[in-house]
Formats: C-alpha cells, sequence, structure tokens
C-alpha cells in the first residue's frame, strides 16, 4: 500500500514536470511570435494608411504604395484557384475511387507525397522552362498561376485523398446498393462528405502560395510594378516580392515601408485561414446536426 | 430456361461457389426463396450468411480477389449474365445493412435519394412519403422532414434506411442483421414492420437472433460452413429439425 502511495506520487511528479515542459514549449513559440508581430506593427505603424494601400511603389518611401503588389497576389491566387482545385479534386477522386490497385498507381502515390515536399523553387524552374519558354506564356501572371498550380496540387491532391478517404465505406455501399453508379455514388455521397476537408485543405495549400516568392522569382516576376495587371498576360509582382524588394532597399524608412507590407500580407493570410475554419465549421454544422 | 420453377421462386441459386481469394465461402449452395415471403437466414459467425446475401444483389463484385461459380436466378433469370445492369440489378433488390447508414443529407433527401439517381423524380413527395409510411416512421419525423438525418435515433435511422430502400419499390428487400444494432424496443419496431412488409415484398433476412427469426420468418434456411445445411418452414425447422446439425445449433449446443 505504502508503495503503491510512493510509486503514485512519483507518477505525478513526472506528469507535472512534463505538463510544464510542454506549457514551455508553447509558450516558447507563442512568445516569439508575439515579438515578432509587436516589432512589425510598431514598425509599420503610422505606415499603414489609404495612401499606402492605393500607391505604386516609388523610390520615395513616403510615396510607396502595395497597390501592384496586392493586387497581382490577388490575381495570382484567383487564376491558381480555378487551374488546381478541380485538377487536384479529380486526381484524388480518381485516385481514391478509380485507379485500380496496382503497382503503378501506388508509384505515382508516393511520386505525389513527395512532390509536395519538393523546394518550390524547383517548380520555378519547371515553371520557366515549360510555360514562360516552351508554352510562350511569358513572364506573365498566368505562367506564375500555372507554375503556383503545380506547386500547390500536391498538397491539394494529398489533402483531397484525406478527406475522400475519410468517407466511411458503409456511405458508398448503401449508394450502390440502391443502384447507383460508381460515379453517382462518388458525386451524391462521397464528395459532399469531403467537402469540407477539400476546402480546408485547398484554402491552406493557396495560402502557401501566397507565401511563396522563390519559384515567382524565377520565372521573372518584377519587383517594381507601376500598373496594375489587365489580364492574364500581364506581368505582375506579389506581396512578398515587394516586401523582399523594400527590405533590401538601405534607407532606413524602407524598413518601415516593408513592415506595413508585411502586415498587409498577414492581414490577407488571416483571412484565408479565418475562411478556411469558416467554411469547415458551417459544413459540420450541416453533416452533424 | 428454369421457367418451370421460376413461376414458384423468385431468387434461386444453382450450385452456387464463392471464394475470397484461396478460402471457399460457400460450397454448392442451392437455395429458393418465395416471393411474398421472409425467409431467414441463420446459423452460427462466419458460416456465410452475409455472404451468400450479398451474392442476391451482386453487392460481392465490390471486394477484390472474389470468385464465384454457379448461378443466381432472378425470376429465372441468369443474374450475373453478362447483358444484366448491376445498377438495375440493384433497383430491383434492395439492401439494408447491419449499421444504419443515413446521408448526412436531410431526412427528405435521404428517401428520395434512389428515385433521384434513377431519374424517378415525378410526385417525389408522394414518393417519400408514402415509403416513410411504409417504413412506419412517417408520424415521426413528417415535421422535420428537411432536418438532417443523423439527428434521428439508431432506430429511427434505420427505419429511414429501409424507407430509402422502399423508394424504389423494390421487389426483393435484403437485410442483414438489420436489428442487432438497436435496443429492444427499437428492434421490436423494425421486426412488427418486416412482418407488416412481406404482403408487399420479399424479404430475406440475416439473423443472429433465433427468436426473432422465429417471429418473423416463414420460411428458415441454416447454414453451416458455407454449406446450406437445411431450409423448410420455420416452425418445422423449430420444431423438427431434420439434421441434427440444425439440432444442436437450434438448441445453443454451437453456434
Ligand atoms: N471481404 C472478405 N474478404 C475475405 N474473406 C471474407 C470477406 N468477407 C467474409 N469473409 C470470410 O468469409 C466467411 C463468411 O463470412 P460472412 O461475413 O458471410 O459470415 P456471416 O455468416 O455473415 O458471419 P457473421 O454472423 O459474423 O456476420 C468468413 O469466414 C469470413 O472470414
Ligand atoms: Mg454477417
Amino acid at each position: 500500500m505504502d508503495s503503491l502511495k510512493r510509486r503514485t506520487t512519483h507518477r505525478k511528479r513526472w506528469d507535472r514536470l512534463f505538463q510544464g515542459l510542454f506549457g514551455a514549449a508553447t509558450l516558447f513559440g507563442v512568445v516569439a511570435l508575439l515579438l515578432l508581430i509587436t516589432d512589425i506593427l510598431r514598425k509599420a505603424a503610422g505606415w499603414i494608411d489609404l495612401q499606402f494601400l492605393t500607391s505604386f511603389p516609388s523610390r520615395f518611401a513616403e510615396d510607396a504604395g502595395i497597390l501592384s503588389a496586392l493586387a497581382g497576389s490577388i490575381w495570382l491566387i484567383g487564376l491558381t484557384a480555378p487551374i488546381a482545385l478541380p485538377l487536384g479534386v479529380a486526381s484524388a477522386i480518381f485516385l481514391e475511387e478509380f485507379a485500380p490497385q496496382s503497382s503503378l498507381t501506388r508509384l505515382i502515390q508516393v511520386n505525389i507525397a513527395n512532390l509536395a515536399g519538393v523546394p518550390s523553387i524547383v517548380f520555378g524552374i519547371l515553371g520557366l522552362a515549360l510555360f514562360v519558354r516552351a508554352l510562350g506564356a511569358g513572364r506573365s501572371l498566368l505562367a506564375g498561376a500555372l507554375t503556383m498550380s503545380l506547386l500547390v496540387l500536391p498538397i491539394i491532391i494529398v489533402s483531397a485523398q484525406e478527406a475522400i478517404r475519410a468517407v466511411p465505406d458503409s456511405q458508398r455501399q448503401a449508394a450502390l446498393a440502391l443502384g447507383a453508379t460508381k460515379w453517382q455514388a462518388v458525386r451524391s455521397v462521397v464528395l459532399p462528405a469531403a467537402m469540407p476537408g477539400i476546402m480546408t485543405g485547398t484554402i491552406l495549400a493557396l495560402s502557401r502560395a501566397i507565401g511563396e516568392t522563390a519559384p515567382l522569382i524565377m520565372i521573372g516576376a518584377l519587383s517594381f510594378v507601376a500598373f496594375l495587371p489587365s489580364g492574364p498576360l500581364d506581368q505582375f509582382t506579389v506581396l512578398p516580392i515587394q516586401i523582399f524588394n523594400w527590405t533590401s532597399r538601405p534607407q532606413e524608412e524602407f524598413s518601415h515601408v516593408a513592415a506595413a507590407g508585411i502586415v498587409v500580407l498577414l492581414v490577407l493570410l488571416l483571412v484565408l485561414n479565418s475562411a478556411a475554419v469558416l467554411i469547415r465549421n458551417h459544413y459540420r454544422k450541416r453533416f452533424e446536426a | 430456361m428454369m421457367a418451370n420453377t421460376s413461376d414458384r421462386f423468385i431468387l434461386q441459386t444453382r450450385n452456387l461457389n464463392l471464394w475470397y481469394g484461396e478460402r471457399k465461402a460457400l460450397a454448392n449452395i442451392n437455395i429458393d426463396i418465395q416471393p411474398q415471403r421472409v425467409t431467414a437466414i441463420i446459423g452460427p459467425s462466419g458460416c456465410g450468411k452475409s455472404t451468400l446475401l450479398r451474392c442476391f444483389n451482386r453487392m460481392n463484385e465490390l471486394l477484390p480477389g472474389i470468385r464465384i461459380e454457379g448461378q443466381v436466378l432472378y425470376n429465372g433469370e441468369d443474374l450475373y449474365g453478362s447483358n444484366v445492369d448491376v445498377t438495375e440489378v440493384r433497383y430491383r433488390i434492395g439492401m439494408v445493412f447491419q449499421k444504419p447508414t443515413p446521408f448526412p443529407k436531410s431526412i427528405f433527401e435521404n428517401v428520395a435519394f434512389g428515385p433521384r439517381i434513377h431519374g424517378l423524380t415525378e410526385n417525389l413527395a408522394e414518393r417519400v412519403e408514402r415509403s416513410l409510411q411504409q417504413a412506419a416512421l412517417w408520424d415521426e419525423v413528417k415535421d422535420r422532414l428537411h432536418h438532417n438525418a443523423l439527428g434521428l435515433s439508431g432506430g429511427q435511422q434505420q427505419r429511414l434506411c429501409i424507407a430509402r430502400a422502399l423508394a424504389l419499390e423494390p421487389e426483393v428487400l435484403l437485410m442483414d442483421e438489420p436489428t442487432s444494432a438497436l435496443d429492444p424496443v427499437a428492434a421490436g419496431k423494425v421486426e412488427e414492420l418486416i412482418v407488416n412488409l412481406k404482403k408487399r415484398y420479399t424479404i430475406v433476412i440475416v439473423t443472429h437472433n433465433l427468436q426473432q427469426g422465429a417471429r418473423v420468418a416463414d420460411t428458415t434456411a441454416f447454414l453451416l460452413g458455407g454449406e446450406l445445411v437445411e431450409i423448410g418452414p420455420t416452425s418445422e425447422m423449430y420444431t423438427r429439425p431434420r439434421d441434427n446439425r440444425t439440432e444442436a445449433y437450434i438448441t445453443g449446443r454451437f453456434g
């Protein structure tokens, strides 16, 4: 009895110790993030205003604005989503529901999973060769969106596959037992149930694309754009490139401009991620109530 | 070709053998199912009841590595013939699973699912109401047809699945232990429902519950190790089994 008590207190001590350790680890991350954000906000204070949001870049920090980069980023996402989403979901459906269980399928599967981990610059090189040169899309938004689609496609496919796989087999069987064709079962039962997961995965993939710089520099996105793109074949810049450009200026004022740009980028990411959460909650309510 | 017997039997198997890979699950099954009757399939776990049931609406084909020999006849026609459309088979021969499988849609849309995929959208609301009534669920859900079906209790969900199957007005209803996931009260309701449904439908039910089999089934088939040991009127089977293996199972000596 006595030894049990001793062992229990012993275990409880370890329990507390680890709780403290994990808590400290979390705290470290939170504190670092808070410091970073307050630093950026402090620097950006007074620089984010209507003038900043509605002006083109300038040699003078006071006149510099984010308009063309913000427009470029929104254009880029707006073009990437309709390319990558259908392709990714269709691939996921094929791989999960229709592809035969062959070694070829498995090979493709492994490759897609690996592609999700390939450094983004590699996609930039591919995009440069394929879209900018071979397809002749030039250094356009379209070339950028196609490159970004390649980049996010593996992520979308893998997350869509996971969402599809999470739909219980009994649901498919129930549909098939009612005389549904395979495609009817997928379209009316599997896809609706997998949709929240697919949307969340897609939005998170797109928000990764928003932060990407390297592949776009590779395909020749500009860093000084004093016009708004009017179509997918126009040249462009995006937020992270513009921010990088500002941070590399020698003048002290431009570090404030860069901080203001970072805040805009963060807000855009926050909006996208909240959309992902909202969509997930919306569907969860619909499917579980 | 089997026209003489098809007058009396709606479903028949002829020397039916089935393998899962190397493993033989059904051995030389010859069984005749009478129309507008409840036929129960009983037998110990793993004897092949579900496997046999799935042969009747070709749900077995979904499993990889499966091999089927022999014939399954539906109104005298080979169910596995090359000109037979499997979606039509399942349109005429409905199935209810062990666990309720409602779709995460409204109650209405669950019942309307089958009619919709088969293009039967005329008078859809009436069809849905009729099916829910046949499944003895209408009174409980008529005020919340557009609520999510996942909000129903387990027993209600199972009756919803029965209504969903009935919405196609199938000729045959296959049920694989439809009450085993339900509490006794809910199970009783489903049982009552089965007895009422046999006026219009042919029902084949797999059950582990011998009392239930005795209450609902006109005919009982006893399966053991993939073989059909005996089939006959339920009352005879339970009181004077011909085979002593049947007797052993019914008196609870194994299973
Ligand atoms: N998908 C499958 N793959 C391989 N073997 C299977 C499969 N399904 C069933 N079997 C095997 O076939 C035999 C019959 O299985 P079946 O599910 O038809 O039995 P059952 O009588 O319905 O049992 P229970 O009463 O437990 O539901 C069992 O030995 C089982 O292991
Ligand atoms: Mg079974």
